[in-house]
């Protein structure tokens, strides 16, 4: 199969394991990876920044109306819903928090699956909160892959739980795991290409 | 899911053109992801379990329509939001306005009003307010009569009284309103130079001319031609050097007009036109 795009959901204890994962990816990695880490509506680039700092691949906060590209990061602005469009371009909203989130996971992943459909990865990783198990099953519905961090290796299990609760999730891995899996659908790729 | 989504787009869109037929709101070109997700949610709501069956009452039962206005537009917004957009205002933008005699404001999309409200209010602060005209317009008539009401909620006083300090206000923010039970009545006075009207960004043309033009947090839900449509407009209904001000994610960035304007406060996105 090859993929088009990695959706992945992060929150509470997160910034460790999406480091971690972040920075094995190689500058030219084939496909975008769009992230929503729930984090403070004061912070407005740091995040970003400490990452970079420590990635070679290039991270960014996605723009309103931006066109996405392979080989970036792009987080959701704290404070925004970050959505997909059909035309593979990002739209920023200030709707209602969903579940108590803006950013909002279920809407990112909702809307990516929408566009991708079964060529979509969506990954949630540690958090409190149950943000992102709709998307979940949004996504796996449309056939595309989805995973989960094992609980056990989360510093916040609730998060990943809730979307193994629904039964959609395909595989449940620690971080490294996680990782690997990542370079090999971007090595498929390749290899098909 | 059982139709491919390629007729669930068609039906989209057929639902937004009827509803432009019928009613006169244009919603074909919003941004697609969140109108689908918003129409969504109100079916699922409202027991709605296909676009065509939503698409037949609404054509039908004109309060079934009033309601899924009420519910598809997001009129999310409170007092000073974004505080340093405001210091940047008063700094950057309102020593501008004090040169003119007679000032005109345009606020667009200005929901439920609480960010005519505050315009007013450092105005007011700057010695402007009684020499100002402020117009503020919005689709959504319900929302346009709560502003007009000028009457929120207690609680959310708190959160607006440190806004509205970190905003730069000299004052202090009670000042501002008088509470009745657990709502907070904001000061009659500031209402004197306000006009309230409905205008549809979508469709209505321009209907004066302003030194300054607030929209904020609007332009987000449009797509990108209806985005440089309403750019036009704005730059239409600029007087020269006149300023533009956009919500904290809103650009000029993919904007075809972008030529003629330049940027006052980048951060801030408060621009000034200045092509022709
Ligand atoms: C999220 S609110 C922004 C409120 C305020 N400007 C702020 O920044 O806090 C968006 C507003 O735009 C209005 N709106 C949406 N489409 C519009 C249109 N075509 N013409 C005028 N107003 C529109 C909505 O009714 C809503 O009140």
């Amino acid at each position: 199969m090859q993929y088009e795009a990695v959706v992945i959901g992060v929150s509470a204890g997160g910034l460790m394991v999406l480091s971690g994962i972040l920075k094995e990816l190689p500058g030219d990695y084939p496909m975008p990876l769009i992230v929503i880490q729930h984090r403070s509506k004061d912070e407005r680039t740091l995040l970003e920044e400490v990452l970079q700092d420590k990635c070679v691949i290039s991270i960014r906060q996605a723009n309103e109306k931006e066109r996405i590209d392979r080989s970036k990061v792009y987080f959701a602005p704290p404070d925004y819903h970050l959505l997909i469009e059909r035309d593979h371009t990002f739209s920023l909203t200030c709707d209602d928090p969903v579940n108590f989130s803006r950013p909002s996971i279920d809407l990112l992943f909702e809307t990516a699956s929408e566009v991708y459909k079964d060529k979509l990865v969506a990954v949630i990783l540690t958090g409190a909160n149950r943000d992102g198990a709709e998307g979940i099953r949004a996504v796996r519905q449309r056939g595309g892959l989805t995973i989960a961090q094992d609980p056990a290796t989360a510093l916040f299990p609730d998060m990943p739980r809730a979307a193994i609760d629904t039964g959609s999730v395909q595989h449940i891995l620690n971080a490294a795991k996680i990782k690997d899996l990542l370079l090999q659908l971007a090595k498929n790729r390749t290899d098909h290409a | 899911m059982n139709k491919t989504p390629a007729t669930d787009n068609e039906e989209l869109k057929e639902l937004l053109e009827s509803i432009r037929f019928v009613y006169g709101y244009d919603f074909t070109e919003y941004a697609e992801a969140s109108i689908r997700r918003r129409i969504r949610h109100f079916m699922s709501a409202n027991n709605f379990n296909s676009i065509r069956a939503l698409n037949k009452t609404l054509l039908e039962e004109e309060d079934v329509f009033e309601q899924f206005i009420q519910e598809t537009t997001v009129n999310v917004t409170e007092m000073f939001r974004d505080p340093s957009f405001y210091k940047s205002l008063q700094e950057n933008v309102f020593v501008r306005l004090a040169t003119y005699p007679f000032i005109k404001i345009w606020i667009a999309g200005s929901s439920t009003g609480e960010e005519v409200y505050s315009t007013a209010i450092l105005l007011k602060e700057r010695g402007l307010l009684e020499r100002s005209v402020i117009y503020a317009t919005d689709i959504n008539q319900k929302a346009l009569q709560t502003a007009k009401e000028g009457v929120y909620h207690l609680k959310k006083m708190k959160g607006y009284t440190s806004n509205y300090m970190k905003a730069g206000g000299q004052r202090s923010f009670s000042d501002y309103y008088v509470s009745q039970y657990d709502g907070a009545l904001l000061d009659r006075s500031l209402r004197q130079n306000i006009v309230f009207s409905a205008h549809n960004l979508a469709a209505d043309r321009s209907f004066n001319e302003f030194q300054l033009i607030c929209c904020r947090n609007v332009l987000i839900y449009f797509n990108q031609q209806l985005q440089n449509k309403v750019i036009d407009l704005f730059y239409e209904s600029l007087c020269p050097f006149g300023f533009l001000a956009l919500g904290n994610k809103e650009s000029l960035l993919f904007a075809e007009s972008r030529k003629n304007f330049e940027e006052v406060d980048r951060k801030e996105r408060i621009f000034i036109k200045t092509g022709q």
